[in-house]
């Protein structure tokens, strides 16, 4: 067995995985606390990767430093993919909190379908490239064959915001509210905890997850369309169900798992069946473990 | 202190609370008695803001509960242990305390309120860094009444807090209600199929039928009269 094209597999499934998690926990955080499936979350993805793009070339234009280009870039691709991620439940999920639940996942589909012609109309239907910012580290020099700069980034970058986040959701006020609210929405109500505060909380820091998701990689593939946030979606949904839709450490694993799935299989059977691993990898999971690896059964989560 | 003037509470097409009026003292333990599906829960519902009343008033200290929310509810110092010990099954023990002062900001204060609800319950103390789902019902049920309590309230809703209790842990309960109601100065509106025990601790008490307020009087009276010991005191 080849060891060294293992590990580099390895090592794209660990970058596929990121990027992953980063999407899926907001799949994972707005089921939990809303119990909606957000079929939009993608396309919040897709908006970061565009301002990305977008503040990237000006600053580019203007011969700002690649670094600080992608940093800034980040930033306004959080703001942006917050906004709309907040501003989205507002208009189209509060609204029907208290209907079937259907309703609400009518509107999620509606919000994608919405957002990917909004950026249609507005840019274009082809591929825009996107530009490189992402350095080259010279530590990395001895190993290049396996592992590139922006994969180096995109675990570090994904390390720093999972731990932030474990912090922010075990530690802080807001994030100890968020818990309560998604185990018992009607009880901390009554313990005074503002319950749209949490809910936009949740969609802000979702978004803000797929934003820094969607510039990395990005700039590492080199180029982006409005359609990107739609498999990317499916996909941290798919890894969010593997996991045990609600629980926030299944999503991170779901997602590992399913990158490296993916890896491996494209590596070692057939790079034609990219898409189908994920798939027949769920199927084969929730067959014996209904709940997902780390979901509650049903007769706990009563 | 706090006053409900006729209000009329509906889930879709069933009146729950037709036209019901009482009033709760500064310093009160006022309870409220009642049958299964009398509407007990339901007032207690809508002073919470969960069921919002139709027609009708709930005013505490002079303001209008019927147009705030439940968390603005809740920061004007009413605090509700509702039915069926409704604490957060995946947070621990002390979590679920530390809930209960979302709304304080007094970090040392309520570190020692904590420590208070310990000496109240020892075995939550014991149990403090465990999950709430793994408690027992009993203990479970001392940890919505520590929670509610933790938010220093003025007025405190207790939705049948004996519920399915041991009886010395029941006697315990209401010896803590007694007590937090004398020494920390809050008044308590108490829902109760445990009539006896809760008239006999009470100031006041109404008894609610169908939706309809028909009885009020002392704790005292209460347990004298006939109607009442025949329906709900088993006499
Ligand atoms: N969510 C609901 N939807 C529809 N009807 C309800 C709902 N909650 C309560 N009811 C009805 O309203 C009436 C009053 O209910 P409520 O829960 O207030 O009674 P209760 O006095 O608290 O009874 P218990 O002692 O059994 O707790 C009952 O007829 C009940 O069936
Ligand atoms: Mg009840």
């Amino acid at each position: 067995m080849d060891v060294g094209y293992f590990f580099k597999l390895l090592l794209s499934g660990l970058t596929r995985g990121s990027i992953y998690a980063l999407i899926a926990l907001g799949y994972t955080m707005v089921y939990g606390i809303i119990k909606l499936i957000n079929f939009a979350h993608g396309e919040l993805y897709m908006i970061g990767a565009f301002t990305g793009l977008i503040v990237a070339s000006v600053l580019n234009y203007a011969g700002v430093d690649p670094v600080l280009t992608l940093v800034i870039a980040t930033i306004f691709a959080i703001i942006f993919s917050s906004a709309f991620g907040v501003t989205i439940e507002k208009i189209a999920y509060k609204p029907l909190r208290n209907t079937q639940r259907l309703s609400a996942l009518i509107s999620a589909i509606g919000v994608s379908m919405f957002l990917q012609n909004f950026v249609l109309l507005f840019q274009t239907s082809d591929f825009l490239s996107f530009p490189n910012l992402i350095p080259e580290f010279k530590f990395l020099a001895p190993v290049e064959n396996y592992l590139s700069s922006p994969q180096i980034l995109i675990y570090i970058c994904t390390a720093i915001f999972l731990i932030g986040f474990t912090v922010l959701v075990k530690f802080t006020k807001i994030g100890k509210a968020m818990r309560a609210t998604a185990q018992d929405s009607k009880m901390s109500l009554l313990l005074g905890i503002n319950i749209n505060k949490v809910i936009s909380v949740t969609f802000l820091t979702g978004s803000a997850a797929a934003a820094i998701g969607g510039v990395l990689i990005s700039s590492q593939v080199g180029q982006i369309n409005f359609y990107i946030g739609f498999i990317v979606g499916i996909k941290a949904f798919v890894a969010a169900v593997l996991g045990g839709i609600g629980s926030i450490g299944g999503a991170v694993l779901g997602a590992f798992v399913l990158g490296l799935v993916e890896s491996f299989g494209t590596g070692y059977i057939s790079s034609d069946y990219e898409d189908l691993f994920a798939f027949l990898f769920l199927i084969l999971i929730l067959t014996f473990k209904p709940s997902g690896l780390l979901g509650k059964s049903l007769k706990q989560k009563v | 202190m706090l006053k409900i003037d006729n209000i009329n509470t509906f889930y879709g097409h069933i009146h729950a609370l037709k036209g019901i009026s009482l009033e709760v003292k500064q310093g009160e333990i006022i309870s409220l008695i009642g049958a299964n599906g009398a509407g007990k829960s339901t007032t207690l519902l809508s002073i919470s803001g969960l069921e919002k009343p139709r027609s009708g008033s709930i005013t505490f200290n002079g303001e209008d509960l019927t147009r705030m929310t439940p968390d603005s509810i809740v920061s004007l110092g009413i605090s509700q242990a509702p039915e069926g010990r409704r604490i957060f099954p995946s947070l621990t023990v002390l979590e679920n305390l530390e809930l209960g002062a979302f709304l304080r900001n007094d970090k040392k204060q309520i570190k020692k309120d904590i420590e208070f609800m310990y000496s109240l319950f020892p075995i939550l103390g014991d149990r403090r860094h465990q999950l709430g789902g793994t408690l027992s019902g009993g203990e479970q049920q001392m940890l919505t009444i520590s929670r509610a309590l933790m938010m220093e309230p003025k007025l405190l809703l207790l939705d049948e807090p004996s519920l399915g209790l041991a009886p010395l842990i029941v006697k315990q309960i209401f010896e803590i209600i007694q007590k937090v109601n004398k020494e920390h100065n809050i008044t308590v509106f108490l829902v109760e199929q445990n009539a006896n025990q809760a008239l006999k601790i009470s100031d006041r008490g109404y008894v609610l039928q169908n939706g309809v307020i028909t009885l009020s009087d002392t704790g005292e009276n209460l347990l004298k009269n006939d109607d009442v010991r025949k329906a709900y005191l088993g006499v």
